[in-house]
């Protein structure tokens, strides 16, 4: 267990620094830092001085160097656009990012495997079909276009949600959270269902595909044998072996619920993070989008680390092959 | 027969409809089961013996239904029965077994709580006395250990012992009938021989009647009493084994039972006599050939600390001569390392130590042996299906070895060879612009000697050439093999688990058992008075149609 | 010898090739499948108009010369006071929404081609020599893919873009906008390619028709062309034909977020974006009809190749 954790560790380490290098290299040779932090009409004299404060003229392995322990320390520099430290930027705005992503993420869960179990065990059924058909046009549909679509029924033509921004916020240190005032969830609904609707759709097929691969098997034949009840086979034997490879997907995709956030944050005017990188893409605001990059990675690396320790807790041959030899 | 019958199947129909038609894969049979009988049913791919099985313990895939008949257990009718009440007969009044061992058991749950689970739906006992009779089951299926061995893992078991749990599992609730389909074709000869030992002991001892369903006529005879031949779906002939095989009276059975090869000589004269002279010089010399598979890879920094690779010996200094024109046939059961000893003669895998080496030309010597041994040596392989790119049309296959070894000129002289190939495999030369999937198994397999025979090869290598298809295929594919061999003088080194297939081809024969050559001898020499015991347990296992009394 | 030649299968003349393609499994499949059917011919009818659309469009939107903003707002199928028909109404600056919406998706179909064949091309490429090489080299790709992969497309092509943005200069931004976006999406997408091709390329290279031409001696890069790539190019289509739908929807949602192309040559997400600030004020026509146009092309393309994988794929064919 510990030398399994132990591996899974050093190779998100492994990822981590080819993040950040990739990270470091948008920094570094992107648009010129120095002409960006002074401006157009600097003397030669402060643009010596500041390449050398900067540390431009070190060798690259010693700037990578110490852009590592920079990000460590959470120094990102300074960003072009707005002249304030990025990770003051970005844990400004992290909570409401945060409190949009776990909010979508638990419907999407929650409601992609309970229909996707459904629509597997319930397989000719009318209610199947209209589900995957309403799924698949889901798919396709581009989220920017399901939030248009969502603010144009509920915020113009009903008036019943708000069609942008938290609401009310309340200040718990320095975490702003929208979960406690009437505006403040109110605004949250109609974000959290279009984040969630395409990972919500990818999950319930995921989980029905993945069923359906189950309850072929041989031993759920053998168990409808041996004569267990309907009821057991589904939920005992075929729910289990169906939740296995889908834990790591599911992981997967709500990590790229964060990223996703881009988008639904653009259309709702969400003041978080997603949306800070959008205008830092179009400003060309390096050190945000290095910074953004990493703080991403990392979200992910955390995530797949769960995950790995989840499969491998429930496999058990997983669980052999790492205690014995390796 | 005055006594109510256990089972009995009237009329029954079983229909799939595919593409608009409907497809009959049983088509109005009728047979009875006598309490604690042991009933087989025999028929080849296709024959709807598994279909059989499936509509009586009620499983059959959608959209297959029973559309006509009657299926009565102990005296009243459960074809009709709604599904809720099915599901009750399941495990307690009719058990299954089913054929791979591997993928019939939750991987994810002990066997002890698929067995307790099992147990309990069907007996009113509390979880410890539930748990006291898996044991005891477990036992009787021959587990030793039982007891510590409840809370482990079904991969933690070998496959042999793996398909006792799923015996175990199907008695477990004391069903008065065992449908066993095809209970041992995934396993090696000698723990088939256990497991039908098992099979028959449990069932006996628990008062239940088998319907044992099985390709291999072998088994049914070492096992059952009574046997039901099928045929496309419908009953060619039942009677009971001993009549079946001595005196069969249908012409499909007569075909059947002959087409079967067996480990003894029973038609008296010996397989014809090489085309060479028996101690002509060896076309093909292995020596002293090993082959290691390393199984953990261990990186730098590991090796650094001193972590031993795991490495697995799978051919083990193994040496024996072919002579020109004869068959070598190599024996051996799963994991004996006789395929990674084929595949080190083709020049697919280089050997670890050893030399190959064909009329005295080493060759893995570099270029100079590779050249020497493509124009000479060619492969069949055992699976018809992944042997031939579903992509290229036949003439294009057979002609490959002619285009890469620039046989032929141009591309009517390819096409007037390729065509004069397929005669010669007795298949019409038409076939060259069609595609694999429009063929039987049998005419694949021809397909592929076609190839093989395309780049006029001295030596062939045919690694279980017959094991994917049915018995009275395999003989004609085993016929032409023998045809072509005398008529081109060819040499085979013919590798097969079916110990009957290589008496009736072979004129020596190498036994392999863990990497290791153990026994190499004339045919029959090694058939009839075996040295090693491995051999000989080998061939006491094997279940044969001539141990019929 | 005496035994009679078994004929071929069917003694029927050879079928020629259309007679072969009649009687397949996927005419058969396609003819059974209303959903098939519906949208290979709303795409078809979606993907001509625009092609011809400088041949079939009422208008030329973006020649500043024939705008009227005497015929800006002007509502669906009513004529302007300038006297203009205008059967999807016109925009704020009087410009033709049917004409803006063919010369839209005439914008973004060109992308999307253009983005999926380099996905394509490249991830094909590359999975062939991961799956067929093993190995280091295999480990190095496949690994790249695998951490791409977990990153939605959108985030990897919103950087990508990026990054070309601070290396271009800015006077050549406008020209370059458009390749810059297809290169995005194109290196956002070819993971998928790389993982399914290396995938079936690990499957074809253990089949036994490898290993009988290897034994005869066909060199290696011969057996990757000629056995194991057909045999992986039905997956391929499948992935390129939803890949087509995704990197329709990833231009226009780039678009939509103001970093795709220059609005002086809207592609859908374009005229969506700049149609949504109307949504409130009740012109809902500037911002509906492009969003329809986008759905449409994106369901009937992901539709249709749904249904190309089910099709292709045997195990799920009951």
């Amino acid at each position: 267990m510990v030398a399994f954790i132990a591996r899974r560790l050093g190779q998100s380490v492994l990822v981590m620094l080819a993040v950040a290098l990739i990270a470091f290299l948008i920094f570094r040779f992107v648009g010129d830092p120095v002409a960006s932090m002074l401006g157009q009409d600097a003397n030669q004299g402060d643009i010596a001085e500041l390449r050398d404060r900067l540390g431009l003229n070190d060798p690259f392995y010693l700037q990578f160097y110490h852009f590592v322990l920079d990000a460590l320390r959470g120094d990102f520099g300074i960003s072009y656009r707005l002249q304030q430290p990025v990770s003051d930027l970005i844990l400004s705005r992290l909570p409401a990012t945060i409190e949009l992503a776990v909010t979508s993420a638990v419907i999407a869960l929650v409601f992609g495997i309970v229909l996707g179990i459904y629509t597997a065990l319930r397989r000719r059924s009318v209610e199947t079909a209209f589900i995957m058909t309403v799924s698949l046009i889901g798919v396709s549909l581009p989220t920017f276009l399901i939030g248009i679509g969502l603010i144009y029924l509920f915020a113009v033509e009903l008036q019943v949600l708000p069609s942008f921004g938290r609401g009310q916020v309340v200040d718990l240190g320095w975490w702003r959270t929208g979960f406690l005032t009437e505006s403040g969830l109110k605004s949250l609904i109609l974000p959290a269902i279009t984040l969630s609707l395409f990972q919500l759709t990818l999950i319930m097929r995921l989980v029905r595909a993945e069923m359906l691969e189950v309850l072929r098997t041989d031993y759920i034949r053998f168990a409808r044998a041996r004569g267990l009840a309907r009821r057991v086979i589904h939920f005992r034997h075929a729910l289990r072996n169906t939740l296995v490879p889908v834990i790591t997907i599911a992981g997967l995709q709500l990590g790229s619920v964060i990223a996703f956030a881009i988008i639904t944050e653009t259309v709702f005017q969400w003041p978080g993070v997603g949306s800070l990188f959008v205008n830092s893409v179009q400003a060309v605001d390096v050190p945000v989008m290095a910074a953004y990059l990493v703080f991403v990675a990392l979200v992910f690396v955390v995530i797949n680390l769960i995950v790995d320790i989840l499969y491998w807790v429930v496999n058990p041959r997983l669980r052999d092959s790492a205690s014995g030899g390796r | 027969m005055t006594e109510t019958p256990l089972l009995s199947v009237r009329d029954l129909v079983v229909e799939f409809p595919r593409r608009g038609e409907t497809f009959r894969a049983v088509d109005g049979i009728s047979f009875d089961i006598a309490p604690g009988e042991i009933l087989g049913v025999v028929g080849e791919s296709g024959a709807g013996k598994s279909m059989t099985g499936a509509a009586i313990i009620g499983l059959i895939e959608p959209p297959g239904r029973i559309t006509r008949g009657e299926i009565h257990l102990a005296g009243s009718r459960i074809d009709n029965l709604p599904e809720a009440k099915r599901e009750r007969l399941r495990g307690k009044r009719i058990g299954m077994v089913f054929q791979d061992p591997l993928t019939s058991l939750n991987p994810l749950f002990t066997i002890g709580r698929q067995l307790t689970e099992t147990i309990r739906r069907h007996l009113p006992l509390t979880p410890a006395e539930a748990r006291q009779r898996a044991v005891d089951l477990l036992t009787e299926a021959g587990i030793p250990r039982a007891g510590e061995r409840l809370d482990s893992y079904p991969h933690q078991f070998s496959g042999g012992m793996r398909q006792r749990v799923v015996i175990a599992l199907a008695i477990a609730g004391e069903p008065e009938l065992v449908i066993a389909d095809e209970p041992t074709s995934a396993l090696d000869v000698s723990v088939q021989a256990q497991i039908i030992a098992v099979l028959k002991r449990l069932c006996t001892s628990h008062g239940a009647a088998v319907l044992l369903i099985s390709h291999d006529m072998g088994v049914i005879a070492e096992t059952a009493a009574r046997v039901v031949v099928m045929h496309h779906g419908r009953i060619v002939e039942t009677g009971s084994v001993g009549d079946i095989i001595k005196r069969p009276r249908e012409p499909y059975t007569v075909r059947l039972i002959e087409a079967i090869p067996s480990i003894r000589r029973l038609h008296g004269a010996p397989a014809t006599a090489p085309a060479g002279v028996p101690d002509a010089a060896p076309l093909v010399e292995v020596r002293g050939l090993s082959r290691d598979f390393v199984l953990t890879r261990r990186g730098p920094l590991q090796r650094l600390l001193g972590r031993k690779e795991e490495v697995l010996h799978a051919v083990k200094d193994v040496s024996f001569t072919v002579a020109r024109g004869t068959t070598f046939g190599l024996v051996g059961e799963s994991g004996s390392g006789k395929s990674t000893c084929a595949w080190t003669m083709v020049g697919l895998l280089r050997p670890t130590a050893g030399t190959v080496l064909l009329s005295g030309h080493d060759i893995w010597d570099g270029r100079e042996g590779e050249r020497y041994r493509r124009r000479r040596v060619q492969m069949i392989f055992q699976d018809p299906y992944a042997s031939l790119n579903p992509r290229w049309r036949v003439g294009d296959i057979i002609a490959e070895p002619m285009r890469a070894l620039k046989l032929a000129e141009g591309r009517s002289e390819t096409e007037d060879r390729v065509a004069e190939l397929l005669r010669r495999v007795r298949l019409d030369p038409a076939a060259l612009r069609r595609f694999p999937h429009e063929f039987s198994g049998g005419q694949r397999q021809r397909i592929a000697i076609a190839r093989a025979l395309s780049s006029r090869p001295e030596f062939i290598v045919c690694d279980e050439p017959t094991s994917a298809l049915d018995v009275s295929v395999q003989a004609q594919v085993l016929d032409l093999m023998q045809e072509l061999q005398r008529e081109f003088g060819l040499t085979y080194l013919l590798i097969s688990h079916n110990l009957a297939v290589v008496r009736q081809m072979a004129d020596h024969v190498g036994v392999m058992h863990r990497g290791a050559l153990v026994e190499e001898r004339p045919v029959d020499a090694l058939f009839d008075d075996p040295k090693h015991e491995y051999t000989q347990m080998l061939l006491a296992a094997v279940p044969d149609i001539s141990r019929v009394a | 010898m005496t035994d009679a030649v078994e004929p071929a299968p069917q003694s029927a003349p050879q079928p020629t090739r259309f007679q072969r393609f009649a009687r397949s499994d996927l005419l058969w499949s396609y003819l059974r499948s209303p959903v098939a059917i519906v949208s290979s011919i709303v795409a078809t009818v979606l993907i001509l108009a625009a092609i011809l659309a400088p041949w079939l469009a009422p208008y030329t939107p973006f020649d500043p010369a024939t705008l009227n903003l005497m015929d800006g707002f002007t509502p669906p199928d009513s004529t302007s006071f300038a006297g203009h028909y205008f059967l999807l109404g016109a925009d704020n600056q009087g410009r033709d929404m049917l004409s803006t919406i063919m010369y839209g998706s005439r914008l973004s179909l060109f992308v999307g081609f253009s983005a999926t064949v380099l996905a394509a091309g490249l991830g094909v490429g590359l999975g062939l020599i991961a799956g067929y090489l093993g190995g280091f080299v295999d480990a190095a790709i496949m690994r790249i893919a695998d951490i791409q992969l977990s990153f939605p497309a959108i985030l990897i092509a919103l950087l990508i873009f990026g990054i070309a943005r601070g290396l271009i200069p800015p006077a050549q931004q406008q020209n370059a906008a458009v390749w810059v976006l297809i290169i995005a999406i194109g290196l956002a997408n070819w993971a998928q390619f790389a993982r399914t091709v290396r995938g079936a390329t690990l499957v074809e290279r253990r089949r036994e028709y490898v290993a009988a031409a290897r034994i005869m001696g066909v060199r290696p890069i011969s057996i990757l062309f000629r056995h194991v790539l057909p045999n992986v190019l039905g997956p391929v289509l499948v992935i390129a034909t939803i890949g087509l739908a995704l990197a329709i929807i990833e231009e226009a949602t780039l678009s939509y977020l103001g970093v795709g192309v220059p609005p002086t040559q809207p592609s859908l997400g374009t005229l969506i974006r700049t149609g949504q600030q109307f949504m409130f004020s009740g012109e809902w026509w500037i911002v509906l009809f492009p969003a329809v146009a986008l759905v449409l092309l994106a369901l009937s393309v992901n539709l249709l190749g749904d249904w190309l994988r089910d099709a292709l794929n045997p195990k799920l064919r009951r």
